[in-house]
């Protein structure tokens, strides 16, 4: 049982008790959302941690694994979203404009992979990080004004298999609680996929190809003169990561079965991949799954908590304007902020490197 | 078969001190781009229109990006939060103009030219001193380190414009022009913003004192040198660091009046401001080659250009062909177009 544990997560395991709980408990509540927390939002927040767990952990692949910043990677997760959504509208609901638009989709995000590392990755880091910011806003740009081909800034909203539509009942009665419908079918669909992926990129940062990745973004210098092709690495690293991306784009367009580019291109969604894999931890694959439940649920529940507590404290802080607007509610991006930066400077590993450490220095010599 | 040989050069009169060849390609390939826009625009007032609109908003451009340029060259940083002093500086003459509406909407040139004055020093002001802020707080810590800089710099824009959104409220803010900078005048077939006739001056302006500043003065000279190489200046004696800082909130300032202009010649202010021009500043950078301040100016009033003619013969096109400049400019010099030594 546990060799075999120890296999599927490529000898990678969490190494710190709490972080083992932690990570077994977000396993578990993913895994019975459906039965545990009823309601369509609680299944929503769900499917949106799992697509963005996925996300979060291709991006750390790049920033954490290799060093170095793509602002390009909400663009391969708006190419997978609208591969699904132009080839469902296109070709009509089915499974095979499912594969149709999704093996476009990983085409067409392994030709841009490519060509962008192979151009820009041969020179420094800051330069990568400037080239994809100027692609992603093209794309952004060209994505809202091709109208006729991605419904613009509206978007495009489908259909999908019958077999996945909420409509589609399996069961009459609710098990457990839980309606068995396409919807449920989907969910777990998402989950399954989130899951295996995950296991994939463990595996892959594992490898041997993983530990040169690592050797590259500890040094870059010495990893060439040993013989490695510091481009050829850093450009595949990219590609997977880029194809990674476009699958948590296809899950999302399963899951909302909608997509436009607030959606999956805008500038926020990169910032929070960042905001997730750095305090969640960067090149631990782990810190994106902590980093992901932590950051939506803020964004979904944080507000409401704030809300309340913002009541109590604004009554006391009535008289001062500003103070009462700091602590709003919607102000909580701001609070994220400050522990981003923090977190560069003080836990460069993120939550999971803490918890790591606190093990270290308990474990014995 | 060689009937016609060159006749042998005249030697040159040997120099004292061999000077430095100006090197006008990158000026050629800026009138270039502007006159082979001629017969696709057509006619020759519209071109003209959107020349003077292209060279207004390459000054813009690059008065904002100076700043961001010269702290790479000098200190090797990338400030992605550079955005946020652009957003404030348009949120400053928001809030100047709320106080001297008086002043704004007098049909007088002298008051509307003063109140517009005062944003800009104000917006200047208050980029300045937040930037000496940013530097201490945000990137000190992190020199040297570049995964960390990037991420700490844009930390520190999420942290500023949440902060904006504190004080000015997440709404856009409309930012009319005054009275009298409204509207266009027309000279004979051509239309021209008044704004941008400001816009060019006070363009100009500071162009000029930068060029001074950074040829004929001293801290001119030790910043130089600083780019081409930051140790030897360090061991002749002088504390970079402090020149840095001193750039560092120069280039705030800057963009704060940068940020200030652009607001004024978008005249709708809201806090993602910032961060859609700094897409364009990183363009304009890295085509002028990272660190020159001359590349930064050819580099400004070409995307100026460029963005209007395509602007205005095919509106999709425009992001595009920011980036199609840069990539071209890139297959023909790698380091762009006046590349610094050392980098």
């Amino acid at each position: 049982m546990n060799a075999m544990l120890n296999r599927l997560l490529s000898h990678d395991l969490p190494r710190n008790r709490v972080l083992a709980l932690v990570l077994l408990a977000i396993l578990l509540a993913l895994a019975f959302t459906p039965f545990i927390f009823p309601g369509t939002k609680a299944l929503n927040v769900a499917a949106k941690i799992i697509v963005f767990i996925v996300l979060a952990a291709s991006f750390d692949l790049l920033l954490g694994y290799t060093g170095i910043v793509s602002f390009a990677h909400t663009m391969f997760f708006g190419i997978g979203a609208y591969g699904i959504a132009i080839a469902s509208t296109r070709l009509g609901a089915g499974w095979t404009a499912l594969a149709v638009g999704t093996l476009a989709a990983l085409a067409l995000s392994t030709l841009l992979s490519v060509v962008i590392g192979l151009f820009s990755l041969r020179v420094r880091a800051i330069f990568f990080a400037m080239i994809t910011l100027a692609v992603a806003s093209a794309f952004l740009t060209l994505a809202s004004q091709l109208s006729d081909f991605t419904g613009g800034e509206d978007g495009l909203t489908f259909k999908i298999p019958e077999a996945l539509q909420p409509g589609t009942s399996y069961l009459d009665d609710p098990f457990l609680g839980a309606s068995i419908d396409g919807r449920f079918v989907t969910y777990y669909g998402l989950f399954c996929a989130a899951l295996a992926l995950v296991l994939l990129l463990l595996r892959i940062v594992n490898s041997p190809f993983g530990r040169v990745l690592q050797a590259i973004r500890e040094n870059d210098f010495r990893a060439e003169a040993i013989g490695y092709r510091t481009v050829v690495y850093r450009t595949l690293a990219s590609v997977l990561s880029a194809l990674f991306a476009t699958l948590a784009g296809v899950l999302l367009a399963l899951w909302l079965r909608y997509n436009g580019p607030d959606t999956t291109l805008s500038f926020e969604i990169m910032l929070d991949v960042l905001l997730i894999v750095v305090i969640g931890g960067m090149g631990t694959v782990y810190g994106a799954v902590i980093g992901s439940v932590l950051l939506v649920l803020a964004q979904n529940y944080l507000q409401d908590l704030m809300k309340l507590a913002s009541l109590q404290i604004a009554s006391a802080v009535e008289g001062v304007p500003l103070l009462s607007q700091l602590i709003s509610p919607d102000r909580w991006l701001l609070w994220l902020g400050i522990l981003f930066v923090l977190s560069v400077y003080h836990f460069p590993t993120g939550v999971v490197g803490r918890l790591r450490a606190m093990r270290a220095r308990g474990a014995k010599p | 078969m060689n009937t016609s040989i060159a006749a042998p050069a005249p030697t040159a009169t040997p120099d004292a001190i061999p000077k430095t060849r100006f090197d006008a390609k990158p000026l050629l390939l800026a009138l270039v781009v502007a006159l082979a826009a001629w017969p696709l625009v057509g006619s020759t007032s519209t071109w003209l229109t959107l020349t003077i609109a292209g060279l207004a908003m390459g000054m813009i451009v690059f008065i904002t990006a100076s700043g961001l340029t010269l702290v790479f060259g000098l200190m090797d940083v990338l400030n992605f939060g550079h955005s946020v002093f652009i957003a404030l500086g348009a949120y400053v003459a928001t809030s100047v103009f709320g106080v001297l509406t008086g002043w704004t909407a007098a049909a007088s040139l002298v008051s509307n030219l003063v109140a517009v004055f005062v944003a800009m020093l104000a917006a200047m002001a208050l980029g300045g001193v937040l930037g000496l802020g940013f530097e201490r707080v945000i990137v000190r810590p992190v020199y040297g380190q570049h995964l960390k800089q990037i991420l700490v710099t844009i930390g520190g824009a999420i942290i500023g414009e949440e902060l904006i959104k504190v004080f000015w409220g997440p709404a856009q803010i409309p930012l009319p022009l005054p009275e009298t900078l409204r509207g266009a005048i027309s000279l004979g077939d051509i239309t021209v913003d008044r704004f941008r006739l400001v816009a060019v001056g006070v363009g100009l302006v500071v162009l000029a004192a930068l060029l001074y500043t950074l040829n004929r003065t001293k801290i001119g000279l030790l910043i130089r040198a600083g780019v081409q190489d930051r140790e030897m200046v360090e061991s002749l004696g002088y504390r970079i660091r402090r020149l840095f800082v001193g750039v560092f909130a120069a280039g705030s300032a800057l963009a704060g009046l940068g940020g200030c202009l652009w607001g004024m010649n978008q005249q709708i202010v809201f806090p993602q401001i910032g961060g859609q021009v700094n897409v364009l500043l990183f363009i304009v950078i890295i085509i002028g080659g990272l660190g020159s301040t001359l590349g930064c100016v050819v580099g400004a009033l070409m995307i100026g250009l460029m963005t209007n003619y395509v602007g205005f013969l095919a509106p999709k096109l425009t992001m595009f062909s920011s980036i199609g400049l840069m990539v071209a400019v890139l297959l023909w010099r790698p380091q762009g177009l006046y590349p610094v030594a050392n980098r």
